[in-house]
């Protein structure tokens, strides 16, 4: 239904895009043990890093090869070696992401070369798991960063394998929080089965205090080596996004794990279609508990929808998250008046909206003049000021609020709740009536609409 | 003048004593200490040279280059503006694949066209980073062009991430400042008053906390580098009497230039700490009276200071109830390893512990004066060590930057930022009362007993 176009400017202003790169580093971090290595200046690394720490309140462990001007131009093999030998000294990370940057794919360097080089002249090096994924900062957005580091951590690490009947792989898309990763697995465990999460954010970027002999330079918890192995063995893959097809893809050819794609989970349909599929797999009923909260949100959505029939919502997020929101609010009855996104995805051509934006939160901000809602991640701040109406918060980086990582969009619980915390917007700034309010109304033409 | 030369031109910084102590061999290798792969912290010289110009508020501030150099960092710091906001606009050239091949010369162009055409900004900074250097494009070529065309200043910033840290980030914008912009307009007037702040940068609105007062006493502030700046402030900054530069050595070379330049003498000052502040306003007097400001200046600035000191330790005292006996760990740098020294030891506090990583010789003189001979300095503390001290309760708050927050908040213990992120003002009288008042909330706030409790369940079992 919509037309896809990209904005024609030669500046972007405000950007709503992040790299790629960090992206992949997100995927990473959501793996146990893990230390995500850009290969760049430590510039790439630093805004990176300060950019997550704003985000979840945690510490965030991100490395850089600190390529310098001379490294860039005579190849960065040397750089990339004391890097590994480094961290494996000083954090013994049981898993690596090495993720190239602006600087490092112009230069050209052939990283999984070096990786080879490298591990012939390290054997020391043998017994940590190193993961390359190319992420050109010039090319694609966040959220390819991260489908482009899954891919290549199943294609690089699941095994086939006998297969264990009650066991599921579930692929998130980097727009859900570990709140909602959390969420997700709990569904799915209340049916019985085993859930690998792959990344699993839930477990180490959730926000919690580890026990003082936990206290590590690498990730607090994620995705073990081991079940990522084992991801083989599962009856099916549950993928969440439209971003996590090729990751199931290429789990499926590996291993042959037939996969089922949830282009979203929030909204009354898309939740009913996967506790419909859940409970197929593991031949179980819908536990009450399920049944319940879809009634409640039944009547979330029956409470709501008066305040969401008629408003004009503009939304700047990224492909899987515009989409999974875009089509929630359009369910409930709100017009999407201005939709911008990052990067190309085939979901966005589906939206029920005239035209998606490939653009920026300047492209957002002017087509959101006339609309009752901004939705945006922090940055939106300023031209929800300017418009003179409220910002919900969505996606990252969400620097100016408390619990970012416990933000809940999926499900029937999540979705309920979302009901509730937009539709308490819309009553917070609908407007009262006063004497001039339809006056203009009166007598005037047709036209003025 | 090339990128190459201009880097060695900055490391061979007179003004810098530290500099002036090294051999030729040595000094060619820089101020910053060659970066460990794998295990680097900091951000790069394209980071510093932001740093130092986004707080001139009235300019757009454009960045050439892939999305990862202003996607991932734009509106991220607290310099405040008093008027203008357009300095928290982020503009970048996006540069995608194509660009790189065939070069983004144009798009750049074309980029400084639509911003003065949609904005209208007093000048356009555009900032260079690594890819298009790279790929070679002509950053000075295309700001020269367009300047001619547009009738405004560009003002091109040579200062790609992988020349090196953001001290030298720093210093590079500081010459970009002198090339293309100080000296360029007069200001409509001069008093035997006017001062320039150089290195202040208005975080969290720590130049309002001082301003008040230079105020009282007449001074004005012809142009701080760069907090809450105009343009037009910093073009013609260069008619100012004196200068103090503020708090670091990195703009070290501006201050030193345009003593040479303009005759405008300067001395290097902080506004952290209450001696140091009225040091600051001292030596500020001096330097005007020395200029031709009427002697009795320095009367009525001893006044001001015997009055604030006094109001201030009076304010410190009122807290010492809750701060007595407590004891302070110190990681941070340079002049606030022991600036702020005196004033905690003045609510009663024992600072048990200060990092003295990129602190000076004269630096570590000063904690020595304050703290004694045996006073805990440590070169590095990695963070563990740091959560090992925390935990075995050997300080009862961390005083440090955003960095080691978590160490402090995972091992139960109160923390307090007091580097560039931190969301108070801290600067002058009211600043070093602020920060003692932020610490007893901080030590005072009745969590800290709640999650120290281990769960019922957990009791038992241990």
């Amino acid at each position: 239904m919509a037309e896809v176009v990209s904005s024609q400017k030669a500046c972007m202003v405000n950007p709503l895009k992040m790299s790629q790169p960090l992206g992949a580093a997100l995927a990473f971090l959501g793996m146990a043990d893990a230390m995500p290595l850009f290969h760049g200046s430590q510039g790439c690394t630093s805004f990176g890093l300060v950019l997550l720490v704003r985000h979840f309140r945690e510490a965030i462990p991100l490395q850089t090869t600190a390529m310098n001007e001379v490294a860039t131009v005579l190849g960065g093999l040397e750089n990339l070696e004391q890097a590994l030998v480094n961290l494996k000294q000083r954090a013994n990370p049981a898993l690596i992401g090495v993720c190239s940057t602006g600087v490092t794919e112009i230069k050209g360097d052939d990283v999984e070369g070096y990786l080879k080089l490298i591990l012939n002249r390290h054997p020391e090096l043998a017994e940590t798991q190193i993961v390359y994924v190319s992420t050109p900062d010039f090319k694609g957005a966040f959220q390819d960063g991260w489908s482009r580091a899954v891919t290549k951590l199943l294609e690089q690490l699941a095994e086939p394998g006998r297969c264990i009947p009650n066991q599921v792989n579930l692929l998130p898309g980097c727009h859900l929080t570990p709140g909602d990763v959390e969420e997700l697995r709990e569904i799915i465990e209340a049916f019985g089965l085993k859930a690998l999460v792959i990344p699993d954010l839930s477990g180490s970027l959730d926000g919690h205090v580890p026990k003082m002999e936990e206290f590590k330079p690498t990730t607090l918890g994620g995705t073990t080596l081991g079940e990522i192995r084992a991801s083989g063995c599962s009856i099916l893959t549950l993928a969440v996004g439209e971003q996590m097809r090729p990751a199931a893809e290429a789990l499926k050819a590996k291993t042959g794990v037939p996969y089922v794609l949830f282009d979203r989970l929030t909204g009354l349909i898309p939740n009913d279609e996967f506790t419909q599929c859940l409970s197929e797999v593991s031949k179980m009923p819908v536990p009450a508990k399920y049944q319940r909260q879809r009634s409640q949100l039944v009547d979330a959505m029956l409470d709501g929808h008066f305040y969401f029939g008629g408003k004009r919502v503009a939304i700047g997020a990224e492909p899987d998250l515009l989409w999974a929101i875009g089509m929630f609010l359009s369910e409930m009855g709100a017009d999407i008046g201005r939709a911008v996104t990052t990067t190309y995805s085939p979901v966005l051509e589906k939206l029920p909206v005239e035209e998606v934006v490939i653009g920026d939160l300047e492209d957002l901000e002017a087509g959101a003049v006339g609309c009752d809602l901004l939705l945006t991640h922090s940055h939106g701040r300023q031209a929800a000021a300017r418009l003179g109406i409220p910002l919900f918060r969505l996606g990252l980086p969400m620097f100016d609020r408390l619990g970012a990582a416990h933000q809940l969009s999926v499900g029937y619980r999540g979705t309920r709740d979302l009901i509730f915390a937009l539709g308490n917007l819309f009553l917070e700034h609908s407007c009262e009536p006063t004497p001039e309010t339809w006056r203009h109304h009166v007598g005037a033409q047709t036209e003025a609409g | 003048m090339g990128l190459a030369d201009k880097v060695q031109e900055v490391f061979h910084e007179p003004g810098c004593a530290k500099n002036l102590g090294k051999s030729e061999k040595e000094r060619k290798k820089g101020c910053s200490k060659q970066l460990t792969p794998g295990a680097a912290a900091g951000g790069c010289a394209f980071d510093g040279a932001k740093i130092v110009l986004q707080p001139i508020t009235d300019v757009a501030h454009l960045v050439h280059g892939p999305i990862a150099c202003e996607g991932n960092s734009w509106d991220n710091r607290g310099a405040k503006s008093s008027g203008p906001l357009l300095y928290r606009t982020g503009f970048t050239t996006d540069l995608h694949e194509t660009d790189v091949i065939f070069g983004g010369e144009k798009r750049l162009y074309q980029a400084i066209k639509e911003t003065i055409a949609k904005y209208n900004p007093e000048a356009v900074f555009v900032y260079q980073t690594c890819v298009p250097a790279m790929t070679g494009d002509d950053l000075e070529a295309v700001c020269k062009a367009a300047a001619q065309k547009f009738g405004k200043p560009i003002i091109p910033v040579n200062s790609p991430g992988f020349v090196g840290s953001k001290n030298l980030g720093n210093k590079l914008a500081g010459e970009a400042l002198l090339d293309y912009v100080i000296g360029t307009q007069e200001p409509e007037f001069t008093t035997p008053y006017d001062i320039n702040l150089i290195g202040e940068y208005n975080l969290a609105g720590e130049l309002w906390q001082v301003k008040p007062l230079f105020d009282e006493l007449g001074i004005r502030i012809l142009a701080c580098i760069s907090g809450d700046a105009r343009y037009r402030e910093i073009a013609s900054s260069h008619r100012a009497k004196a200068a103090m530069l503020v708090c670091s050595k990195a703009m070290i070379n501006v201050a030193r230039k345009m003593q040479e330049r303009y005759g405008i003498p300067f001395f290097e000052g902080s506004f952290y700490g209450i001696s140091d502040t009225s040091f600051a306003l001292r030596e500020i007097a001096r330097l005007l009276i020395e200029r031709g400001a009427p002697e009795e200046l320095k009367t009525r600035t001893e006044a001001l200071i015997a009055r604030e000191e006094a109001r201030a330790w009076a304010r410190i005292e009122r807290f010492r109830p809750y701060l007595s006996g407590k004891k302070a760990l110190l990681v941070t740098g340079g002049v606030k390893s022991w600036s702020v020294v005196s004033a905690l030891q003045e609510a009663g506090m024992i600072v048990v512990g200060t990092s003295v990583k990129k602190s000076t010789a004269e630096d570590k003189e000063r904690i020595k004066q304050l703290m004694g001979e045996d006073a805990h300095m440590f070169e590095d503390l990695k963070p563990k060590e740091i959560y090992r001290m925390l935990v075995d309760a050997k300080a009862d708050i961390l005083l440090s930057g955003g960095r080691s927050q978590f160490v402090a908040l995972k091992a139960k213990v109160p923390w307090l930022d007091i580097n560039q992120e931190r969301h108070h003002a801290y600067a002058g009288y009211e600043g070093m009362v602020e920060l003692v008042k932020e610490i007893a909330k901080a030590i005072s706030s009745p969590i800290w007993s709640q999650v120290r409790r281990p769960a019922p369940w957990e009791i038992g079992s241990g």
